[in-house]
C-alpha cells in the first residue's frame, strides 16, 4: 500500500501497478482501461508518492506476475546487479535528479543501462517534463551498425517506407527511387507488405536486394513481413538483412502477434547467421507502440506507458539495429491528440534510450485522431533536439498502403538543415558521390540520375 | 508577387504512373512545394469533416422506405463525436431506449440490415443505399427474409451484434463508414456475423471493404456479401473459418 496526504485527503494506492497508472500524465487509453487519476490532484498526489519508492521496491514487486509472464521473468532473471549497485540507494524521485545532474554522463548511463528495469524507467519518465526528457535523451548515444553507422552524435538517419497497396513492384521502385533522391534510407528501406505470403515477400527482397547492390548503396532492407515468414525465407536463402517484429509488453500480448521469446531468439540465431552486415551485426529491426497491450486486452492493469518499456525488455535482448516506436498509428481511443502523442513519443524514445536501445520514431496520426501537420512538425522537432536516431520517410507524408500520415522525405532534409545534422557517415558519403548532395549536404539539382535509368 | 519555382520536378514525373504515392512533387528549399503543401491539407480536411460528419436520418429514412421494410432509429450509448473517438466500447453497445425499442420486432428473420455512421457519416450518406439497391434484390430472390433495417448513431461494427440479436435475425449485415484516409474519405465498409450476440469479437466477421464509386462498386461488392452470405448459411458460421471457395473474395 502506498499512500500520500494533502490537505486532509488521504490518497491511497493499493499497490505499485496501481501507482504507476495514476502516476502517469493524461492519456484515453489509460482511462479507456480505468486506469488514470480521478483528477489532477490525484495525479500529482501519485507522482509525489512515486518519487520517494526506493527501486529496489521494482525488484520486489512485479507488475505482471512472474510466474504468468515470461517477460517478466526476463526483467528479473537477466536483471544486472552490479550495474544496479550504483543506484541502488536511490528512490525514483532520487534517481530522476540523479540523471539530470551534469556528471551523469553517457558513459555512466551506459554502464548502469542493464541494472535498469523496465519498470523503472518507466516511473522516473512520469515524474519528468517534456523537457527533462528532451535534455535525458539527448545524452543518451546508442550506435549501431549493419552496413552503415547508425545513432552517432550530429547524425539523423530516415527508414524509407516505400509502400504500395498492392506490393507492385514497379510502384516501389519509384518510390525508393524518388526517396533516394531526397538523401533518404540510410537507417533502412523498408517496405510493409500488404500480404505476407512468403513469395510475394521474397519479391520484394530480391527487388531491393538488387537495387541496393546495382548502385553499392551502403544501407539494408527489409521486408516488415512476420518473423515466422521471414525465418522461412531466410531458410529459403532470401536475401534478408534485417529480420522485422512488432513486440508488445506482455506475454499475452505478444501471443497475440504470434510471437515469443524462443521464437524471436531462433529468427535472431538464423539472420545472425546469414553474416550479411559488412561493419556490424545487429540485425533485428523491432516495432512497438503505447497501447498495443490494452488492445490485446493483455495488459493486466498497467498502464500503456509502462506497457511500452516492458516490450524495450523484450528488445534489448537481441541487440537490434532499429527499435521505432510508431506512436500515432493506434488512434485515438490510446492517444487522442498532437499533446498525447507529442508526450507518449518523447517518454518512448527517453525510455528506450536509458535503457540502451537506438530508438526511433514514427511521427504519425491517423484521420480520426486530434492532430495534424502541425503537431508532427513540432514533435519531429524536439525529437531532432533529443537526438532521435531516426524517423520515416514517405513520399509526401501520405503512406498509400497503411492509410496514415507520417514523415515526409523533405521533413527529414528540414530537420537535417535546420539543427545541422547529417545522414549515417557511410551514407553520406555515397550521396555525395552520387551527386545527390554536396558536401555541406544542401541537395544538388537532379537531371538525368542513374538512378532514374533503373527503370 | 512572384513565387519560387519548384526545383527539378520533371525528370521524377515519369515514375508518377507506377504509383498513386505523393512522389516527384518537387521542393523549394527542403519544403514540400506550396501547390502539393494545399492539396495535401485539401485532403485532410476532407477526412476530418467526414469524421465528424452526421447522418442524415430523414433523408436515409425516405429513400431507405421503399424497399418496403421498417426503418429504425438506433442510437449507441455514447453522447457526443468526442466520445465516441475516445470509447469505442461505448460504440459497441445501444442505449437503452434503442434496446426497448428492438422489442417490438423480435419475429424470426434470415438477415438483418444494420447502417451505422462509424468514423464516416459521408460515406454511409454516399454509398449505403446505392448498395443496397444491388444487394436487397439479390436476398429477396433467393427467399432471405429480412428483418427491419436499423439505422444507427454513433456506433462501431460490434454494434450489429446487440442489434441483430435483439432483432432476432439469424445473420447480421453492418454496413458502416470506414475510417476515412487521404485518398478516400467515403469508403464503406461491410461486415456479417452468422449468429449474432453480445460479446462477440472480430474473428466472427467477414468483410469487404473499399465500397465506393471509385473503390469497389456496388454492384461487385453486392455479389460478394452475397456470396458471402449464402456460405454462412449453408456452414451456420462466419469469420476466420469462413473461407472463399468461389475466388470472389480478395484476401
Amino acid at each position: 500500500m502506498y499512500r500520500h496526504n494533502i490537505h486532509h485527503r488521504v490518497y491511497k494506492f493499493p499497490d505499485l501497478k496501481a501507482l504507476l497508472g495514476k502516476a502517469s500524465p493524461y492519456r484515453s487509453g489509460d482511462e479507456l482501461a480505468g486506469l488514470c487519476a480521478g483528477g489532477y490532484e490525484e495525479r500529482v498526489a501519485a507522482q509525489i508518492t512515486l518519487a520517494d519508492v526506493p527501486l529496489k521496491n521494482f525488484l520486489n514487486e512485479a507488475v505482471v506476475s512472474y510466474e504468468d509472464d515470461e517477460i517478466t521473468r526476463l526483467i528479473i532473471d537477466e536483471h544486472d546487479e552490479v550495474a544496479f549497485s550504483h543506484i541502488s540507494h536511490l528512490t525514483v524521485g532520487e534517481l530522476r535528479d540523479w540523471l539530470l545532474s551534469d556528471e551523469t554522463d553517457c558513459a555512466t548511463l551506459t554502464t548502469i543501462a542493464p541494472g535498469l528495469t523496465p519498470e523503472m524507467v518507466a516511473a522516473v519518465s512520469k515524474l519528468m517534463r517534456n523537457q527533462d526528457l528532451i535534455a535525458m535523451a539527448n545524452k543518451c548515444q546508442v550506435v549501431t551498425r549493419f552496413r552503415n553507422t547508425i545513432g552517432l552524435k550530429g547524425h539523423f538517419s530516415t527508414r524509407l517506407q516505400p509502400n504500395h497497396p498492392t506490393d507492385d513492384p514497379r510502384g516501389v521502385a519509384a518510390s525508393i527511387i524518388d526517396g533516394l533522391l531526397f538523401g533518404s534510407g540510410d537507417a533502412v528501406i523498408g517496405i510493409n507488405p500488404a500480404t505476407d505470403s512468403p513469395a510475394a515477400v521474397s519479391n520484394l527482397l530480391t527487388l531491393m536486394d538488387e537495387l541496393r547492390n546495382r548502385f553499392e548503396i551502403p544501407t539494408q532492407t527489409c521486408v516488415l513481413s512476420h518473423i515466422t515468414t521471414t525465418l522461412q525465407l531466410v531458410n529459403e536463402g532470401a536475401p534478408v538483412d534485417l529480420c522485422f517484429q512488432s513486440i508488445a509488453g506482455t506475454q499475452k500480448a505478444n501471443a497475440s502477434f504470434g510471437v515469443n521469446l524462443s521464437l524471436i531468439e531462433e529468427a535472431y540465431q538464423a539472420t545472425l547467421s546469414l553474416k550479411r552486415g559488412t561493419v556490424g551485426n545487429n540485425v533485428m529491426y523491432f516495432e512497438t507502440g503505447q497501447g498495443s497491450a490494452l488492445s490485446a486486452n493483455a495488459n493486466f492493469g498497467v498502464d500503456q506507458q509502462t506497457c511500452e518499456v516492458r516490450a524495450y525488455a523484450v528488445a534489448r535482448k537481441f541487440k537490434p539495429l532499429l527499435v521505432n516506436t510508431v506512436v500515432g498509428f493506434i488512434g485515438p481511443e490510446y492517444l487522442y491528440d498532437g499533446k498525447q502523442i507529442i508526450r507518449a513519443a518523447l517518454e518512448d524514445h527517453f525510455c528506450g534510450k536509458l535503457l540502451g536501445l537506438p530508438m526511433g520514431v514514427d511521427v504519425c496520426y491517423t484521420n480520426h485522431a486530434e492532430a495534424d501537420q502541425d503537431d508532427m512538425d513540432n514533435l519531429l522537432t524536439l525529437l531532432g533536439v533529443a537526438g532521435c536516431n531516426f524517423v520515416m520517410g514517405i513520399p509526401g507524408s501520405d503512406d498509400i498502403m497503411l492509410n496514415y500520415q507520417s514523415t515526409s522525405f523533405h521533413d527529414a532534409l528540414y530537420l537535417r538543415k535546420v539543427l545541422s545534422l547529417k545522414p549515417a557517415p557511410e551514407f553520406e558519403h555515397w550521396l555525395i558521390k552520387q551527386g545527390i548532395v554536396d558536401e555541406r549536404g544542401n541537395m544538388l539539382p537532379v537531371s538525368e540520375h542513374g538512378l532514374l535509368g533503373g527503370f | 508577387m512572384k513565387r519560387n519555382i519548384p526545383q527539378e520536378i520533371e525528370p521524377l514525373k515519369a515514375l508518377q504512373e507506377f504509383t498513386s504515392a505523393r512522389i516527384a512533387i518537387g521542393r523549394v528549399g527542403t519544403s514540400i512545394p506550396l501547390k502539393q503543401s494545399l492539396e495535401f491539407k485539401l485532403a485532410h480536411a476532407h477526412a476530418r469533416d467526414a469524421v465528424y460528419s452526421e447522418l442524415d436520418l430523414g433523408m436515409l429514412t425516405d429513400t431507405l422506405k421503399h424497399f418496403g421494410l421498417p426503418v429504425l432509429h438506433l442510437q449507441s450509448k455514447v453522447t457526443d463525436r468526442r466520445q465516441y473517438l475516445q470509447r469505442p466500447d461505448l460504440g459497441r453497445r445501444l442505449n437503452e431506449p434503442s434496446l426497448n425499442e428492438l422489442n417490438g420486432y423480435r419475429l424470426e428473420s434470415d438477415v438483418a440490415i444494420i447502417v451505422v455512421d462509424g468514423l464516416s457519416a459521408t460515406a454511409v450518406k454516399e454509398n449505403a443505399v446505392g448498395l443496397l439497391d444491388a444487394l436487397i434484390p439479390l436476398l429477396l430472390a433467393n427467399g432471405l427474409k429480412l428483418a427491419p433495417i436499423s439505422l444507427v448513431e454513433q456506433g462501431r461494427v460490434a454494434i450489429g451484434d446487440d442489434i441483430g440479436y435483439g432483432l432476432n435475425a439469424k445473420l447480421s449485415l453492418i454496413l458502416i463508414g470506414e475510417r476515412p484516409g487521404l485518398s478516400a474519405a467515403d469508403s464503406l465498409g461491410a461486415y456479417l456475423t452468422y449468429n449474432p450476440k453480445p460479446g462477440l469479437t472480430d474473428e466472427s466477421r467477414n468483410c469487404v471493404s473499399n465500397i465506393r464509386h471509385k473503390g469497389l462498386t456496388y454492384k461487385k461488392a453486392a455479389k460478394k456479401i452475397f456470396y458471402l452470405i449464402n456460405e454462412a448459411f449453408k456452414r451456420k458460421l462466419s469469420g476466420v473459418e469462413l473461407k472463399d471457395n468461389a475466388g470472389l473474395i480478395e484476401s
